[in-house]
């Protein structure tokens, strides 16, 4: 291992430019209500792009399984657990991986039936784009409306309207039209987000890797070449620096490095950062890496970064330029998400991961159920330096974690702050905790203080008494 | 301002990189299961890489069926004391007391005791709340649905109907005592972006993995290296073939292919024109159909 005092430094192109005919990878994952089709459409993608093993089609060709009106089932190349083949529907997002001469993907196949909305949630979370299906004869249901909101909220800002099953309908223009209409009403309220419209059959093709004859009326590309061609739609190195503290690495008393993925934007050796929410100052001395020191980073890069004063930085802490620091609050305004058949209970403190920020907070708004979006106001336990998720996808957004059962429950995208003047329709409950939370409660922060959690809010330690 | 784009190989070890650290951040007692193969040796490095210029601050765990090839168990000793990393190895020595092998119990049954129970023993043994694996997501239809941070309960069993979410990269690492989490690193990793980063990084691996003439017994399509712990069946005659191994197990389940390959660039070139899996080369993992979601749901990585 190289000594600490060797400072050798190393060009950025020794992460922009790799070994060999690299191609731009983009992110996709599928939606939809039940039966739509999607999982047969990402088998077709498969196929038609030759990027199935052989191996794995024989595999499906010998299965018990089939339902497909004629031909393979292509669904089963995605659909891989014994419940799913059984039951016929997908359970959990499968990832598949496939590339053409263009591009490299990284699919995630949802599924369409509500019980596992969250599954699909966690499927999008990490794209770039979402194809929505819609069968031609059914057009927009419910759980295509809640798909679409659920995608964008997460981030996606690229939706593409796959209306499928088209073969069904004699491939007719005037059912495609009026999907399109009604499709385009579930944008309103979507900021940024681009939309487009393909008329398809998953079952044998049409439009999916190359353009149907059947559909002479449809002028645009198929699924494959718009995929192919869409701009990445995630720039996040052009947005404010920011970078979540994830652990100190600290080998020896002469080196302390704060280890973490840039979340957004850019950092510069020379460059002065805050850390939040303590607001405290420096400047960037050193960016390390195991290859060589860097003069300069971007997002998503992993790096280490040593500044030019020893300050009292842990995990959870937000790294950000005091010109465009993010804004830090205890009471947010969000949308959230709700993933757990447990609904929503204001007597209840939850955990909030925000980055590697992990705090207690209590919730007030909509009592959501499972699979339920809306309006819910958080008041954390110390304060939270946050963006607004249309600002920012990575510092927009939460999870909430059950203190009890340790599961994550629901999703938060951040709408903004509760400003002072703002009466709130209920104060938060001040309910005692229950003797089960506050064991839980001590042990976690307990737990968090040994890894170096900042966690000092004086009410939570000592004046509720836990 | 041009905004740059990270190349795919160092965007996906930046990846790799946070899902490590937030490992060692998150858990108590992590370790990282070391196999020896080509994601085992590429997932000890982005370790290295991950917590540099200290230690990586787990250690490395091999499950040592003892019926591995013996150039592994000397790339595994000779690697791992290079680098530093403090190496334990665990054997279901009670399973193999009793008589545990795959000629008499046939290789399904071998492999529930020695891997799959070594495995959650080896695990239980140390106390680990977190163990770091390398499965990738295309290695095979039930890994195409596994969580990155994947949840375990006190058997060390997968319950894949009911998963929790996971959003972004907010990993939720919450366990009760006795429950663990299986972490994977290298879940958005393809076969051919490992070769490719093993030639970035000019990474060692185990030279099975180089084609080279070797003494081999063809067993109906499967071709096995002849080493000292493979027994010949009734009317098995040794030959002389080049080949080498796609993937590494134990030396009665893991066959070798038919290969000229003998350096990383002519294996990425030859991978680009396979047409079939790297796991049809391994007898266990097509016992059944679904075997590897049954025996995951065991424990099994
Ligand atoms: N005729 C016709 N049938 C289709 C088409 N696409 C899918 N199907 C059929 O529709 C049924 C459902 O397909 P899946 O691909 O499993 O649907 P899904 O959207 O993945 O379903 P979930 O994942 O369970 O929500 C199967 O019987 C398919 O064969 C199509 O383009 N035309
Ligand atoms: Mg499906």
């Amino acid at each position: 291992m190289a000594a600490i005092t060797d400072n050798r430094t190393i060009a950025l192109t020794h992460f922009t430019v790799s070994n060999r005919d690299e191609k731009p990878l983009l992110r996709i994952s599928t939606a939809g209500s039940v039966d739509d089709g999607k999982s047969t459409l990402i088998g077709r993608l498969l196929f038609d792009t030759k990027t199935v093993w052989e191996d794995n089609l024989e595999e499906i060709s010998k299965s018990k399984v089939n339902r497909a009106s004629h031909g393979l089932d292509l669904s089963l190349l995605t659909d891989g657990l014994r419940a799913e083949r059984e039951q016929g529907i997908t359970i959990d997002v499968a990832y598949r991986y496939f590339s053409t001469p263009k591009r490299q993907f990284i699919v995630a196949d949802t599924p369409g039936h509500e019980q596992y909305t969250r599954n699909m949630a966690t499927g999008a979370s990490t794209c770039d784009l979402a194809i929505i299906l819609l069968d031609a004869r059914k057009g927009v249901l419910e759980q295509s409306r809640r798909h679409s909101r659920i995608a964008w909220l997460l981030g996606v800002r690229h939706l593409v309207f796959a209306v499928n099953k088209m073969d069904l309908v004699d491939f007719s223009h005037e059912v495609f039209d009026e999907i399109r209409a009604h499709a385009t009403h579930l944008l309103s309220g979507m900021d940024g987000v681009i939309a487009d419209f393909i008329p398809l059959s998953a079952l044998d093709g049409d439009n999916v890797v190359t353009r149907s004859e059947r559909t002479p009326w449809y002028k645009g590309p198929s699924l494959l070449e718009l995929l192919e061609t869409v701009d990445p739609p995630h720039v996040a190195a052009a947005q404010p620096f920011r970078m979540s503290v994830q652990m100190v690495i600290r080998p020896h008393l002469d080196f302390r490095g704060y280890a973490g993925q840039l979340a957004s934007g850019w950092v510069r050796v020379g460059d002065p950062i805050v850390a939040l929410p303590s607001g405290k100052r420096s400047r960037v001395k050193r960016i390390v890496t195991f290859d060589g020191d860097l003069t300069e980073a971007f997002a998503p890069m992993s790096i280490t970064l040593e500044l030019e004063d020893e300050l009292d930085i842990a995990r959870g802490d937000l790294l950000a330029s005091p010109s465009t620091a993010p804004r830090v609050a205890r009471r947010l305004h969000t949308t959230m998400v709700w993933m757990s058949e447990v609904p929503l209970d204001k007597q209840k403190t939850y955990l909030l991961q925000h980055g590697t920020r992990v705090v207690p907070a209590r919730l007030n708004g909509e009592a959501l159920a499972l699979n339920g979006i809306g309006a819910v106001e958080v008041e954390t336990a110390e304060l939270l330096p946050y963006d607004t998720y249309r600002d920012n996808r990575a510092t927009g957004g939460f999870i909430l974690i059950d203190t009890i059962t340790n599961l994550t429950l629901a999703s938060g995208l951040i709408e903004g702050e509760v400003r002072e003047e703002e009466e709130t329709l209920e104060s938060f409950s001040d309910a005692p905790f229950t003797p089960a939370e506050r064991r839980k409660i001590r042990a976690l922060l307990a737990h968090m203080k040994r890894f170096g959690f900042s966690f000092d809010h004086e009410d939570f330690e000592q004046g509720e008494g836990i | 301002m041009t905004v740059p784009v990270l190349s795919h190989l160092r965007a996906l070890e930046a990846e790799s990189i946070h899902i490590l650290r937030e490992t060692a951040s998150q858990f108590r007692k992590p370790v990282l299961l070391y196999s020896i193969g080509k994601d085992s040796s590429c997932l000890v490095h982005l370790a290295r890489k991950a917590f540099f210029p200290g230690k990586i601050p787990f250690p490395l765990l091999h499950i040592d069926t003892t019926y591995e090839y013996p150039e592994m168990i000397e790339f595994r000793d000779r690697f791992t004391k290079e680098i530093g990393a403090d190496l334990r190895v665990y054997t279901n020595d009670k399973a193999i007391q009793e008589g545990a092998n795959p000629y008499d119990l046939g290789t399904a049954k071998c492999c529930h005791l020695l891997r799959t129970r070594g495995l959650v023993e080896g695990l239980q043994e140390g106390g680990y709340d977190a163990a770091i694996g390398g499965a990738r997501r295309d290695e095979e239809k039930s890994r195409a649905k596994e969580r990155v941070f994947s949840f375990r309960d006190r058997e060390g069993r997968w319950d894949p109907r009911n998963q929790r979410p996971e959003l972004w990269n907010l990993y939720n690492g919450k366990v009760d005592p006795g429950e663990s989490i299986r972490v994977f690193p290298l879940s958005n990793w393809t076969e051919m972006d490992i070769w490719r980063y093993i030639e970035l990084e000019a990474i060692p691996i185990v030279p099975l993995y180089f084609a080279q003439p070797r003494q081999v017994v063809l067993r109906g399509p499967t071709v096995i290296p002849l080493e000292t712990n493979v027994k010949l069946l009734p009317g098995e005659k040794p030959q002389t073939v080049t080949c080498r191994m796609r993937s590494l197990g134990c030396t009665p389940c893991s066959g070798a292919i038919r290969s000229e390959a003998d350096t990383i660039g002519k294996i990425i070139d030859e991978l680009a024109a396979f047409r079939r899996s790297e796991r049809e080369n391994r007898v266990i993992d097509h016992d059944q159909d679904g075997s590897m979601e049954l025996k995951k749901r065991e424990g099994y990585f």
